[in-house]
């Protein structure tokens, strides 16, 4: 049950507990318990919304950063990403096989600002032994969302 | 030379077959819908998915690899292949991929071939009423009359074999029967196809099957007709890939029978449409393949909308028995006072939303709406928001 809530609010997380619980057969209070017992488990984290900013004239530059870093006794890359990922202009962080670790995926206003954190905040970090910064051009799909699709095909009106 | 003025002693140009075909009372619905800004339409039946695009792309493919001719009259080998073996799998049906499966143009060319096949002037044919509104045009357009056996809400629109027999007369050729349904998202149980088998094979008719609809089934098990004992030698299985894999417009599909009656259809599709369109088949070759888990998906996700939808009925006022198939809902519209055309055209021009009346699918459809729910559920609760200010206005 709780998978099946969880792919429903996935794909519309503007799906009520009402219509979940009509979708599913499940009383309303039941559906509510099982949503707030996954938010307190920190299964689902966050209600967000996929937002094409392109389409705005609002300035935004990506980054993928690719780094790599020496990894700490003990601890390994745990505690250098967890360094990283409390700046705020991280959006996505992951560890990745292959000829870096670290991918760091920054969001901010310029490249000037992106260039900063990268001189300033990222290379200064104890470990990180060197990065590759890749400026993203145009963005195409993310999080699943195709951005600047077709607005879905149109059906036409047949009979039947 | 006709003179001035003089007509030609007509020979009515149009023949009396097609003129006896049912002008679709709908269509001019659907021109007026074009023409509307804003209209919410729950009237077409088909997906509302794009083709996965792995189904797509294996069809890409076969366009840039050249495949653009011709294939066998009765479909690409392979395909055939996988058809049988995706038909034993599932139903536990075996069939001959040489010479017991036919490929053709959707289940509509399948169903016209599958008349002409078996139909004599004067042979009549059995179906439920209400039907898909091709069954008894293609009975008609092969000469054939269509005798209908009536079914309700009461009893879930399932048609009942002592209905079927109570009809049979001798010049009785064949039953039709398509489920889950539409219009009505009836499903048929076992037990009832069971009883229908054994008057068929009583009256030696021929059952000719459309399961098109047969994978979108919800809390209940689809019973392959084919697939019930003894009923092999007198049955056609008609399917396809338009509404389990959302390719309504790759026009493919296909029929399974005996040899013999394979062998007739045969003869006229390659007559008439030589073969299947060739990047189609190839398109269904992977949908056979690797599209599985596209259709469970899906599936799943209509499933999701049918219950929103059921309940957003009921809640309005329109009484609406549960479907278990297809991807209909069959509200009952008599509350308003309203024949089911009034009450289409009456919704579309007040509130912009687009039903199909139940009348268009046979008398017995009088009273209902069809309801599409392969749309999204933020234009479904629009719908239903549109359809219970309507009907609150309009209960009698």
């Amino acid at each position: 049950m709780l998978k099946d809530i969880l792919k429903i609010l996935e794909n519309d997380a503007r799906t009520t507990s009402q219509q979940i619980a009509t979708m599913t057969g499940t009383p309303v209070s039941e559906v509510n318990k099982i949503i707030e017992q996954a938010e307190k488990d920190r299964i689902i984290l966050k209600y967000k919304t996929v937002i094409n900013w392109d389409r705005l004239e609002d300035e935004q530059v990506w980054a993928l950063i690719e780094v790599r870093v020496k990894p700490e006794p003990e601890v390994g890359f745990d505690s250098i990403a967890e360094r990283i990922a409390r700046f705020e202009q991280v959006r996505s962080l992951y560890l990745a096989s292959g000829t870096y670790d670290l991918l760091v995926v920054v969001v901010d206003k310029s490249e000037h600002k992106v260039a900063d954190f990268v001189s300033q905040n990222l290379a200064h970090i104890e470990g990180v032994q060197g990065t590759v910064t890749h400026f993203v051009l145009k963005r195409y799909k993310d999080d699943g969302e195709i951005l600047n699709g077709a607005e879905g095909v149109k059906r036409q009106p047949v009979i039947l | 030379m006709k003179k001035p003025g003089q007509t030609l002693k007509q020979k009515k140009l149009i023949s009396e077959r097609t003129n006896r075909l049912s002008p679709s009372g709908i269509r001019k619905f659907f021109d007026l819908l074009d023409s509307m800004e804003g209209v919410i339409s729950l009237g077409v039946g088909e997906p509302d998915y794009a083709t996965p695009w792995h189904i797509s792309e294996a069809a890409v493919k076969s366009l840039e690899k050249g495949y653009t001719m011709y294939t066998s009259n009765s479909g690409i080998p392979e395909l055939r292949q996988e058809t049988a073996r995706y038909l034993k799998e599932k139903y536990s049906i075996d069939y001959d991929p040489f010479g017991e499966i036919l490929m053709t143009v959707g289940v509509s060319e399948a169903l016209d071939l599958a008349m002409r096949a078996i139909i004599n002037p004067g042979d009549e044919v059995i179906m439920p009423d209400p039907h898909y509104v091709a069954y008894d045009s293609c009975v008609i357009l092969a000469g054939g009359e269509p005798v209908m056996v009536p079914t309700s809400q009461e009893n879930n629109f399932e048609i009942a074999a002592e209905d079927i027999e109570a009809r049979i007369t001798d010049k009785t050729k064949a039953i039709l029967i398509g489920y889950p349904a539409n219009p009505t998202g009836a499903v048929m149980s076992r037990q009832k196809l069971l009883d229908i088998a054994g008057v068929a094979r009583r009256h030696q008719l021929t059952v000719i099957s459309d399961e098109i609809y047969a994978r979108l089934t919800y809390g209940v098990e689809h019973t392959c007709f084919a697939g019930l004992p003894d009923v092999r030698e007198n049955t056609i299985l008609l399917g396809g890939f338009s509404k389990a894999y959302a390719m309504t417009g790759w026009r493919i599909g296909y029929a399974v029978a005996p040899k013999e009656i394979i062998a007739a259809m045969t003869k006229i599709h390659q007559y008439t449409i030589m073969s299947a369109p060739t990047m189609a088949q190839v398109a269904a070759i992977e949908a056979l393949k690797t599209g599985e888990p596209d259709v469970v998906e899906m599936v799943e996700d209509y499933n999701r909308r049918r219950l929103i939808i059921v309940k957003g009925l009921g809640d309005i006022g329109l009484s609406c028995f549960e479907p278990h198939g297809a991807f209909y809902a069959f509200p009952s519209i008599t509350c308003t006072g309203m024949t089911s055309e009034e009450f289409s055209e009456k919704l579309l021009m007040e509130e912009k939303v687009a039903v199909v009346p139940g009348s268009a699918f046979g008398q017995c459809g009088e009273g209902y709406v069809r309801c599409c729910y392969a749309t999204s559920l933020a234009e479904i609760e629009e719908a239903l928001m549109r359809m219970g200010r309507f009907v609150k206005k309009y209960r009698k």
